[in-house]
């Protein structure tokens, strides 16, 4: 998957999470809690709907990784390239 | 033909999940909708663990425990369970407290707090605001030396009655003490009192016949009249279980049951290691409870600006954790159940509950237990008639919950109502280090307790366990 592709499965997956919330407007460099109403338990569906959907493993020591838009995509990028 | 809870059982499953409370089924409809096979069995005749209700006659029905948990019970519904079940979530917003030291009327957040300390209780704004942020911004990873007692004093200097205020739901709630660790205050608080108490319209049979439901649909093959005998590990992992004297494979387990239980009873001590077995011994269980429910006759109804929704009433001067254990009663929380916790229903019930030692109740001979039982129902209505003046004649039927009627419906040790104090919840955690695919999703460490502890606990294992069979 390419960056963009990246991008858009985590929006579908936030839309999914917090279906009130108002993605348009997201911005990528500010981490998703400054912007959006999410709790530990919101990124523990991160992590889970990325298990589930593309069969990607993230250690627990590795939640952080997934604060902000781009600093997920950075992540994933790697570990998703042959999805 | 007899029924046989066995029947048509598969051979083997990817999960077994042991006990159907609300972690259990939670933690069994997540891995399900993951895509695992998952064999849930509760040994009781319905799913719910203490998330219960029962019937009597005179069409009275009897909810154990669902006045009242917090906001978050709404996301967490509707993400792990369904938009209908979140949907029937409302709020009470009439939580009342009545005790020598005060008598008042809150919607049980933030913003009422605030106001009462400010208004009622001359402390000033900032100092609110203060204690709130410290709540707040409590963590797991806390210093665990400091007391939500200590909490209370640094905020609060001497105010006996403010510490009522703020700690005597949070018992009844959990079972915590003052001389529990600030933090489990500091979690439960933020969850619980920030935005008001919730209760499920509909009544508990409603909430667990669509829970039900849900994990028909996604696949659990749920067993009740089905207990759990043993869980069999091979060469450090989990292989199979026995359940009803049949041996089922699988590669995890679940266990909604009892941490002690689970640890000694269900795996054996000989399976861990000497450091985890101690580390586990020094696991001090929860409280247990008493409870007294009250039907009125039909079209018997209690006007609902009398008593409001929950009613915390003490008759003790002074609010002490110890006193709330004793057998010598002084406080007790009243939860109100109008018509419209069932709406179309015509029936007003009590449910007086109260804190309670097991071991106050367990050693006593058989006529002193129900002498004590019946002393607990009077003393109960006696309390009750300053509220309800007439409610002896209102009557219809009366019963009452010990510690040893917990245990036997759950089976519980020592009828813990509440789990485990904070410490269980690292060797509940802990647990799959030690043996690979054994999970724990039961009432410990405080935090993971009450509904939305257990619905969430139920959610975290089984992200763990849908990695762990990933992996395998």
């Amino acid at each position: 998957m390419t960056a963009a592709e990246i991008r858009d499965a985590i929006l579908d997956i936030l839309h999914d999470i917090a279906p009130d919330e108002d993605l348009s407007n997201l911005k990528d460099e500010v981490p998703f809690r400054e912007q959006l109403e999410l709790d530990s338990m919101d990124f523990l569906d991160i992590v889970m709907e990325l298990r589930k959907r593309y069969r990607i493993q993230i250690p627990e020591e590795e939640y952080t990784e997934l604060s902000s838009m781009s600093s997920t995509v950075r992540y994933l990028e790697p570990r998703m390239k042959g999805i | 033909m007899p029924f046989d809870p066995l029947e048509n059982l598969r051979d083997h499953y990817d999960v077994v999940v042991i006990g159907g409370g609300l972690g259990g089924m939670t933690a069994a409809n997540a891995l399900a909708r993951a895509g695992r096979s998952v064999l849930l069995a509760e040994q009781h005749f319905k799913l719910g663990g203490l998330a219960t209700w029962f019937r009597r006659r005179g069409g009275h029905v009897f909810d154990v425990a669902l006045h009242g948990f917090p906001v978050g019970m709404i996301k967490s519904c509707r993400r792990y369970w369904s938009r209908e079940i979140a949907d029937s979530i409302v709020q009470l917003k009439d939580i009342r407290f009545d005790n020598p030291m005060f008598s008042l009327s809150t919607t049980f957040d933030r913003q009422d707090f605030t106001r009462l300390l400010i208004e009622r209780f001359q402390v000033p704004a900032a100092s609110v605001d203060a204690f709130f942020d410290a709540a707040r911004n409590m963590n797991f990873y806390d210093d665990q030396s400091f007391t939500a007692g200590q909490l209370f004093e640094k905020f609060f200097p001497g105010r006996a009655d403010i510490v009522r205020l703020l700690m005597e739901p949070i018992t009844y709630a959990n079972g915590s003490t003052l001389e529990d660790p600030a933090l489990t205050y500091g979690i439960v608080f933020s969850n619980f009192m920030s935005k008001g108490v919730y209760t499920f319209q509909g009544g508990t049979d409603q909430l667990i016949k669509l829970m039900g439901r849900e994990l028909q649909k996604s696949g659990v093959d749920v067993r009740t009249r089905c207990s759990v005998e043993k869980v069999h590990v091979d060469r450090g992992r989990v292989r199979a279980v026995t359940l009803g004297g049949k041996q089922v494979e699988t590669k995890a387990a679940v266990s909604n049951a009892n941490l002690l239980g689970t640890i000694f009873h269900l795996v054996g001590r000989e399976y861990w290691d000497c450091q985890f077995v101690e580390q586990a011994e020094a696991v001090r269980l929860n409280n247990s409870s008493t409870q007294v429910y009250m039907g009125l006759k039909p079209g018997m109804l209690i006007d609902e600006s009398q008593c409001g929704d929950l009613l915390f009433s003490s008759t003790a001067p002074e609010f002490r954790t110890g006193l709330l254990l004793s057998r010598n009663i002084t406080s007790r929380t009243f939860s109100f159940y109008y018509p419209k916790t069932r709406p179309g229903f015509d029936r007003c019930a009590v449910v007086a509950s109260t804190n309670a030692n097991y071991d106050d109740w367990n050693k006593l001979p058989k006529r002193e237990y129900e002498a004590a039982k019946q002393h607990l129902i009077e003393d109960t209505l006696n309390s009750l008639e300053r509220y309800v003046p007439d409610i002896r004649e209102r009557l219809d039927f009366v019963e009452a919950a010990t510690p040893l009627t917990f245990e036997r419906y759950t089976k519980h040790l020592g009828g813990s109502s509440f789990g485990t104090k904070f410490e269980g919840l690292a060797v509940s955690r802990a647990m799959p280090e030690q043996i690979g695919g054994l999970y724990h999703a039961g009432s410990v460490g405080i935090i993971m307790s009450g509904w939305l502890g257990a619905v969430n606990y139920g959610v975290i294992v089984a992200n763990d366990v849908d990695a762990y069979l990933m992996k395998s």
